[in-house]
């Protein structure tokens, strides 16, 4: 998913109320915009909540977006995070098989991806990875060979480098 | 002062200006019509037959008077009768708040009788919505219902607010009328920017819509088209902007537009868009809308600029305050050329209009229905539509003599609207009101007759009766191979008698002297009239342009 060049992620601050992530997420159905990843999360301030969402499209799309989510009352701020301002982090938790035969490399991955097993049976195991999202692409395509039996990913949380805060600005 | 829930609502709708409201009693609001009938004397309720007419009737009270209307509904069936209401309000950027009742917080997501989830339904069809658990909060957002919809870009407000909290007592103290959020302010760059524009063009346009209509511009729209020697049209929602009798203007443009008017634009070097959306009923083939004509858009909605047409100039701006500057900075000008172009499209346009008037001998023809209408209706008459090809007609024929006098749902194109709205726009302004409507859209809303009558609202309504659904059987004649399918109502209903049962009048015509007789008539006779107006079912609406196409592609003559 993180491959594909019109994808971008935006930041948004919402009132921290009941209903007001329907009201978000019912416009991007509204609007036809499909939405890659979503996160919504407490923040700095009890008054907002902070939605992260990827999703692709072009300038259009993007520009559309943008203008039709600052028509919502209950959003405070809408902002683009460019790739090379922000940082951007997801979180995956994966269960594989764990057969005799695979165990070394599996161990090697998990090494060199600085992933982390956290559920260990004889016959399974479930590893955490954390990273930029390409990364854990490339993770799940290094564990497909070994037998994928699960996956759930936390979709993109990310953050302005820096020391601006989108609430402020 | 202490007082409940159901009596904050009314007097806060007091408060903020509220003279008439449209609804309808039901289990969930029993105690807000109590409030209403103990401040009867300073607000009047007016009952509908059903809670769709009540919005609709909202609805027309705003569009001809640029006031907020209300309507109240109880809790499920009375909240969803609402909906077509709301959501044809929201299409055409009407002020409107919407009270429903709800079942008490304690039986909410039980599936409760009459219980049903109106703020998630009308999420996508209101401009924003609330369901009110606290009747401390309740006045506060009813104030902010108020100034939302009536703000910026106006739109419908949904407040629900459950059983137990219109019951239950706060503290009451009233406040000034909510006051708009403030329009954004155009920057002088790109004022400067579009009276560049407008100074270097050779053939200008100005384009009016819904979002101008309101304003009563029309003066001034047309002083400065007579400054920059430019030719006016406009959207459905544009017309009665501009008064007809102004001779540098074309009429409406698009689908179903003037020829004049839709080819004109298609020829301007430059196309002055106020307080338009470019819907694709008015671009036609948006990849082939303004090719090579320079676009300025005035808009109070950022989301509107460059969202349907890649606009040259967007100003996000107050409208009015935006073309007075423009108006302003702008020098005179003359184009014989454009002149001569633009009187030619009108000789072709006239040119048809009489042969078809020539074929038609002395048959009843739409044209001559609005012949009459136009030379007998009385000064400040509103006139209101269903919508199908009746309503196409009004639009191309009908003349308008004052801003807010045409009614009519455009974006969501509502079939039943008519009644309704046409009650609306009377109770607001006591103006003469004729509704144009035809059999089918009548055929959805005419218990409202019935409201009509028991208000004594003396709605002149020609029923264009072709006895089939007269819009989509074009489409069929045209595009379907004759495939009536369903289109072909061929009902019994007397429509003269109907009218009379309900206790109005009624009178049945098929010519032009019997139709002008009635419609003198009815226009003196003291509540309402349907005149069952009988024309062929094979009048078309044209020009036209056909789904999918541009203007290139544009229907003018159809042989039968």
């Amino acid at each position: 998913m993180s491959n594909k060049s019109n994808e971008f992620v935006i930041a948004i601050y919402v009132d921290n109320q009941f209903g007001v992530l329907t009201r978000v997420t019912s416009m991007f159905t509204r609007r036809g915009f499909n939405i890659d990843a979503l996160t919504v999360g407490e923040t700095e301030s009890p008054e907002y909540s902070r939605i992260t969402i990827s999703l692709s499209g072009d300038g259009y799309a993007r520009e559309q977006l943008i203008n039709q989510m600052k028509k919502l009352f209950n959003v405070k701020k809408v902002e683009v995070l460019e790739d090379n301002a922000s940082i951007k982090r997801e979180l995956m938790l994966i269960k594989i098989y764990n057969k005799p035969e695979n165990r070394a490399d599996i161990h090697f991955a998990v090494d060199a991806y600085r992933a982390k097993v956290v559920d260990y049976t004889t016959d399974g195991m479930c590893i955490e990875v954390t990273g930029d999202p390409t990364k854990i692409d490339a993770f799940v395509e290094l564990m497909k060979p070994f037998g994928i039996i699960e996956i759930c990913r936390t979709g993109i949380v990310a953050l302005e480098r820096g020391t601006t805060s989108l609430l402020s600005k | 002062m202490k007082l409940t829930g159901a009596e904050i609502i009314i007097k806060t709708l007091i408060e903020q200006g509220v003279t008439d409201v449209f609804g309808y009693p039901g289990g969930q609001v029993i105690n807000i019509y109590d409030a209403l009938y103990k401040y009867s004397d300073q607000i009047n309720h007016v009952l509908t037959a059903h809670e769709q007419g009540a919005s609709h009737a909202a609805d027309g009270y705003s569009r001809a008077t640029g006031k907020v209307g209300v309507c109240i509904a109880t809790s499920g069936p009375g909240a969803t009768n609402l909906v077509t209401g709301i959501a044809t309000a929201m299409l055409d950027s009407i002020p409107m708040v919407a009270i429903t009742g709800n079942v008490p917080c304690s039986l909410i997501g039980k599936d409760s009788f009459q219980e049903i989830d109106i703020t998630g339904i009308t999420l996508p069809i209101t401009k924003h919505n609330y369901f009110v658990n606290d009747v401390s909060k309740l006045a506060d957002t009813i104030r902010e219902a108020f100034r939302i919809a009536r703000s910026g870009r106006p739109g419908p407000v949904l407040v629900d607010v459950p059983k137990d909290v219109q019951v239950a007592t706060y503290e009451f103290e009233e406040k000034p009328i909510a006051e708009k959020f403030p329009l954004p302010i155009a920057d002088d760059a790109q004022i400067n920017e579009a009276v560049e524009l407008l100074n270097a063009s050779e053939r200008p346009y100005i384009y009016i819509g819904g979002g101008a209509a309101g304003l009563g511009m029309g003066k001034e729209i047309i002083a400065l088209a007579e400054k920059l020697d430019a030719y006016i049209g406009c959207t459905f929602m544009g017309l009665s902007a501009v008064n007809n009798d102004c001779d540098r203007f074309l009429g409406m443009q698009g689908m179903h537009g003037h020829y004049a008017s839709s080819m004109a634009q298609k020829e301007a070097d430059l196309i002055l868009a106020v307080g338009v959306r470019f819907s694709d009923r008015a671009t036609g083939k948006v990849s082939a809308y303004a090719r090579g004509t320079k676009v300025i858009q005035l808009d109070p909605d950022f989301a509107e600029i460059n969202k349907n047409v890649k606009v040259d100039v967007g100003i996000i701006a107050d409208v009015a305050d935006a073309f007075r500057r423009i108006a302003a900075g702008v020098t005179a000008h003359k184009h014989p050329e454009w002149h001569e172009k633009v009187d030619a499209l009108r000789a072709l346009e006239a040119a048809s209009d009489k042969e078809v008037r020539r074929r038609a001998g002395d048959r009843l023809i739409p044209q001559v229905v609005f012949d009459i209408i136009n030379a007998d209706k009385p000064a400040k008459t509103i006139i209101a539509t269903d919508v199908g090809q009746h309503q196409m007609w009004t639009a191309q024929y009908a003349d308008f003599d004052g801003p807010r006098r045409f009614v009519s749902s455009g974006g969501l194109g509502t079939m039943g609207f008519g009644m309704g709205a046409a009650m609306g726009a009377y109770v607001a302004t006591g103006d003469p009101t004729v509704l144009i409507t035809g059999d089918g859209s009548f055929g959805m809303n005419l218990n409202e007759l019935a409201t009509a009558v028991s208000y004594n609202i003396p709605l002149v309504i020609v029923l264009m009766n072709n006895g089939v659904l007269g819009m989509v059987r074009q489409w069929q004649t045209l595009f379907f191979n004759k495939h009536y399918s369903n289109t072909v109502l061929d009902r019994k209903t007397d429509f003269v008698k109907l009218a009379e049962a309900f206790g109005a009048k009624g009178v049945r015509v098929s010519t032009p002297a019997e139709f002008k007789k009635a419609f003198d008539d009815a226009l003196t006779a003291g509540g309402p009239v349907v005149i069952d107006t009988l024309i062929d079912k094979d009048e078309f609406v044209l020009p036209m342009l056909p789904p999918g196409g541009s203007i290139d592609d544009i229907i003018t003559k159809v042989e039968k």
